[in-house]
């Protein structure tokens, strides 16, 4: 039984021996070290495989032009387990251990909360793909984001709600999800009409008859489904099933290939996004045209936004002129009008991105633009 | 220190030899908190001390699981109870300057009576169930707890946060307090297990009926079992509240009670310093696993299965590190020995 | 009255799939004494199974009793031989040790699970809709009242309750009429006297695991069909229907039926008439009112200590 203390001796010395601070410079290698963590694996694993697919492809899709400021772009990848704490300690091994000059991530605000304030501490900068919060980039100034508010974004729908003369609105809510009760809230600020029925699920739940029912019960004009494509099919299939009949519409959680593939079903629903599958803008054609070239599949949402980001940060570090974290802030800070494949991406002083909303109507598995909202 | 029962081995250490060594210890923390904080790396530093809040996790789960032979599945919950209760105080005061760490210490008391409370009342329900019964309604447990904290923004003037997290907690624990909290668990630990009282929740673990007739009130030393697990286990969700600033509902689900189970079992359920290396053990091990990256948790499942199936007692199998020769009282370790088929 | 007959017709749907997979819970611990955490699994399995089955016989257009068939069939025997390793490989070699062992190996084979089920190469992480075999219609629609008060039920609903229904049939008869059944019965009743009467236990262990794992791809396939297909769909279902089984009487096959109908319909009444935020906790709150009340379950029969 002695083999165990020696065992756990030697792993000991080994972790102590490896773990002396490295003091060499930043951005000194011969190649871009760019940091991202995501959740690869567990309950949101979907989300992060996405958006690391869409960063990949924007990363090779550099490389092949022969990278930035002449060296290659390398990326080194974290999973977190779909958990905060494990951010934290991936974005610190990233900072720290692999001294990676920027870092990409995460999807989930609170994830995005987590890591942003080790890179903040370090002060390297973050760009999140599609943490919504408000609160994300708040944490600092080397926080920033390519995607919506959920803030503007509830206040698109509400507008849009308005618009189409839906006097008796029923919100359904993902309670578990702070993307799902972010775009609540922002719809509850921006709505006049009256909000007949406030019920809630819970990712990952299957069946939502019972609460569908209870909507119907109430005769709403409109349901307000703020949730991700994972759910949102499940429930107006359900819905249809019950005989609730009324237009469902969303976030841009709703898009994906799952979604459009549903078919009639969704049908005179809408959602609020960054773009449109059927925007002829080059960006958007090269990318989807890229990423099904290299996946064998549609993007959605994430992937888009992940490759932006990528884009958007490679895009800085050309115009910083050094791979130095301090100059990457500042040119990220400065992005003005960068052909996105989501958009048109400005940065704006609080480290926003700000990009108008298409409102998108399905119709027999396609979308078409049904009204476009700038940002107010 | 007592050993279990059988006869002293020629040389002892008084008490107060034996507190003054581990004040000495904690005490020369502090120092090494300093020295670590200039030459470790951040990474491995912050791997250094999320190895000790596991330690105290698992720890007080072994009292529970291996030495009273009860089976919690909802530990996480009871670490959850605590961070939330002092992450959400600490925001609320937020208390600077000289006044700060002896809040901290304050708050982190706060938390595990809080998570002690809890411990309570779910203690009584054990008294009438038992093995995988417990198992289950203690596993429901965490997820009541779970629900409840995602669905709660606020209780009265603190924040709770509800499924966004609680974030922006004043940054407090370092190396030191993770690590003082560990020594204190340990050796709180160590001492009520090798004690006269330990004897009982070893008595309780190896048949409870043979204890009960011989006198021991085994409701009582259940119910112990679960405030003491409790309010540790609050105390490390209290100290990783202040060490991150940001508590996700999610991290304290029922993968995190597993997880604790888990190092329990594979320390070698009973065993003290078994459990404390595992805890070591398996924080370290994923972060060496990150090269596998979407592999990294098969593998640590596979890794799983296979030490149960060839070394089901566990690391140690009840012993302790540095008694080697003396194989512990227990004769069944891993507790409710029930074979299959009665 | 339209509102309570529609939640009433909701809950009884989602309870039959509890209801199959309550059955292989309390089969299992009647045997075993062992709390499968790996069921859940196998059921997330079940629908992976079918799905890729389903992916597979699209392209040859066959008849929709055909297809389901072929899915269902399949979809059984993969989840058979999966049980039936999970047994072989991950329990048998503990039979003598302690439980505790062999539920944390349980939830070893669990977590392999379904991290396997998350890599691409079984099936990835992202949620996927089950191929269009048979749609959603609506087959009973009745008005009660007024003209909008509407009661539907679609023929998904028949189908899992019918299917629920109908195998809890087939299980009683094999339970009961076949010599593997008696055996079954045997060994749960007295394990140690069953195996001196000369019966094989380790082969009817390995026939309960087969027969649990079965139903529950059943469950899973429906489930498939009527929601989608993620790797972590066994998770709270699996815990639900354990609850199920425990409310029924574990190891009561008639009371893990009935368990699982009544906490679908807890569930779907606390949604429709409490919140919907907390029905995940209702399950619990119900286990643990039911284990300090009643701990024996609806049906189950009360077992001594015995010293």
């Amino acid at each position: 039984m002695k083999w165990i203390t020696w065992m756990v001796l030697a792993v000991g010395v080994w972790g102590l021996v490896g773990g002396c601070k490295d003091k060499g410079q930043r951005g000194s290698s011969s190649e871009i070290l760019i940091g991202e963590f995501a959740s690869m694996t567990g309950a949101t694993a979907t989300f992060g495989q996405s958006s690391h697919e869409g960063l990949m492809l924007a990363v090779e899709q550099v490389n092949e032009k022969g990278g930035v400021l002449g060296k290659k772009v390398k990326v080194i990848s974290e999973d977190n387990r779909s958990d905060a704490n494990e951010a934290v300690t991936a974005v610190q091994k990233l900072i720290s251990r692999d001294r990676v000059v920027a870092v990409i991530g995460e999807v989930a605000s609170k994830r995005s909360l987590a890591g942003g304030g080790v890179c903040q501490q370090y002060k390297i900068p973050m760009l999140s793909p599609a943490s919504t919060n408000p609160t994300v980039t708040q944490v600092g100034d080397y926080i920033f984001r390519i995607c919506f508010t959920d803030d503007f974004q509830g206040g698109v729908c509400a507008k849009f709600a308005e618009k189409r003369g839906w006097k008796k609105v029923a919100i359904f809510t993902d309670v578990a999800n702070d993307y799902s009760k972010g775009l609540t809230a922002g719809f509850k600020d921006g709505y006049q009409g009256t909000i007949v029925a406030d019920e809630s699920f819970r990712e990952g739940d299957n069946d939502f008859k019972a609460q569908l029912t209870k909507i119907k019960a109430t005769g709403p004009d409109a349901v307000f489904l703020p949730g991700y494509y994972t759910d949102v099919v499940k429930v107006v299939k359900q819905a249809r099933q019950l005989e609730l009949n009324v237009p469902f519409f969303g976030g841009d959680g709703w898009d994906s290939p799952t979604t459009l593939a549903a078919g009639a079903v969704m049908d005179g629903c809408f959602y609020t996004d960054h773009y449109s599958p059927d925007d002829p803008r080059p960006a958007v054609r090269e990318f989807i045209a890229a990423y099904q070239k290299k996946y064998a599949r549609t993007p959605d949402a994430m992937a888009i936004l992940g490759y932006d980001a990528g884009m958007v940060m490679m895009d800085a570090i050309k115009r910083a002129g050094k791979s130095e974290p301090a100059a990457i802030r500042d040119a990220l800070a400065a992005t003005k009008g960068f052909p996105g494949a989501s958009g048109t991406i400005t940065i704006d002083e609080k480290r926003n991105a700000r990009k108008p909303a298409f409102v998108l109507e399905l119709k027999g598995g396609k979308t078409h633009i049904a009204d476009t909202i700038e940002p107010g | 220190m007592k050993d279990d029962g059988s006869r002293s081995r020629g040389w002892s250490v008084p008490a107060w030899g034996v507190n003054c060594a581990l004040v000495v210890l904690v005490a020369g923390m502090w120092p090494l908190d300093w020295v670590l904080v200039e030459q470790m790396d951040e990474y491995y530093l912050r791997v250094l001390i999320l190895v000790g809040l596991n330690v105290i996790l698992a720890t007080s789960l072994n009292l529970i699981n291996g030495i009273t032979g009860q089976f919690s599945l909802g530990h996480a919950g009871f670490m959850a109870i605590g961070a939330y209760a002092t992450g959400s105080l600490m925001k609320y005061f937020s208390p600077t300057g000289a006044g700060a760490e002896a809040a901290l210490l304050a708050l982190l008391i706060v938390g595990g009576l809080v998570a002690a409370v809890a411990g309570l009342l779910v203690g009584i329900p054990t008294l009438r169930l038992r093995g995988d019964y417990l198992a289950i309604a203690t596993l429901g447990f965490g997820e009541i707890i779970y629900t409840l904290i995602v669905t709660t923004d606020r209780i009265g003037p603190f924040e709770i946060g509800s499924s966004s997290g609680l974030h922006a907690i004043p940054i407090r624990t370092s190396f030191f307090w993770a690590y003082a909290g560990a020594i204190v668990c340990v050796a709180s630990i160590w001492r009520l297990s090798y004690s006269a009282k330990g004897l009982a929740f070893r008595a309780v673990r190896e048949d409870e009926i043979a204890a009960a007739a011989m006198g021991i009130d085994t409701t009582y030393y259940k119910v112990l079992a679960f405030v003491i697990g409790a309010f540790f286990a609050g105390v490390a969700g209290g100290l990783y509240a202040t060490y991150d600033g940001n508590l996700a509902p999610e991290s304290f689900r029922f993968t995190k009670s597993i997880e604790l189970v888990v190092m329990v079992v594979l320390g070698g359920s009973g065993s003290i310093t078994g459990v404390v290396v595992a805890a070591a053990v398996l924080t370290y091990l994923p972060e060496q696993l990150r090269f596998f990256a979407e592999w990294r948790m098969v593998i640590y499942s596979l890794a799983l299965i296979l030490m149960m199936l060839l070394r089901p007692e566990g690391l140690l199998g009840g012993r302790e590190l540095l008694r080697w020769r003396r194989v512990a009282a227990a004769t069944t370790v891993g507790g409710d020995a029930v074979q299959s088929g009665r | 009255m339209d509102y309570l007959t529609q939640q009433l017709i909701n809950g009884l749907s989602i309870g039959a799939t509890y209801a199959l997979i309550a059955l292989g819970y309390t089969m299992v611990y009647g045997v075993l004494r062992l709390i499968n955490f790996a069921h859940g699994e196998v059921y997330m399995m079940g629908a992976v199974v079918a799905y890729w089955i389903a992916i597979g016989i699209a392209p040859w257009g066959w008849p929709v009793w055909g297809a389901l068939a072929v899915i269902f069939g399949g979809a059984m025997g993969a989840c058979a031989v999966l049980g039936f390793a999970i047994e072989f490989f991950a329990y048998r070699p503990l039979r003598n040790k302690p439980r505790l062992v062999v539920l944390i190996t349980a939830i070893g084979v669990s977590l392999l699970l379904q991290n396997l089920a998350q890599t691409r190469y079984v099936f990835g992480p992202t949620p996927e809709a089950f191929p269009a075999v048979i749609e959603a219609k609506t087959v009973v629609r009745w008005t009660m009242g007024g003209p909008d008060n509407v009661v539907t039920v679609s023929n998904l609903d028949l189908l899992s309750l019918g299917l629920s229904l109908g195998l809890m049939g087939v299980l009683a008869w094999v339970v009961l009429r076949t010599r593997q059944g008696l055996a079954l019965r045997a060994v749960s009743y007295r394990f140690d006297t069953s195996s001196l009467m000369g019966i094989n236990t380790n082969r009817t262990i390995s026939f309960t695991f087969m027969l649990g794992s079965a139903l529950a791809a059943v469950a899973g396939v429906v489930d498939a069909i009527r929601y989608d297909v993620r790797p972590l769909m066994g998770l709270m279902p699996g815990l639900k229907a354990f609850v199920a089984a425990v409310l029924g009487g574990i190891g009561s096959i008639p009371g893990a039926f009935v368990g699982g109908l009544v906490i679908g319909l807890i569930e779907t009444l606390v949604k429709g008439y409490l919140s919907s935020a907390y029905s995940d906790a209702v399950a619990f709150v119900v286990l643990i009112v039911i284990l300090l009340v009643r701990p024996s379950g609806i049906l189950g029969r009360y077992e001594a200590e015995k010293l």
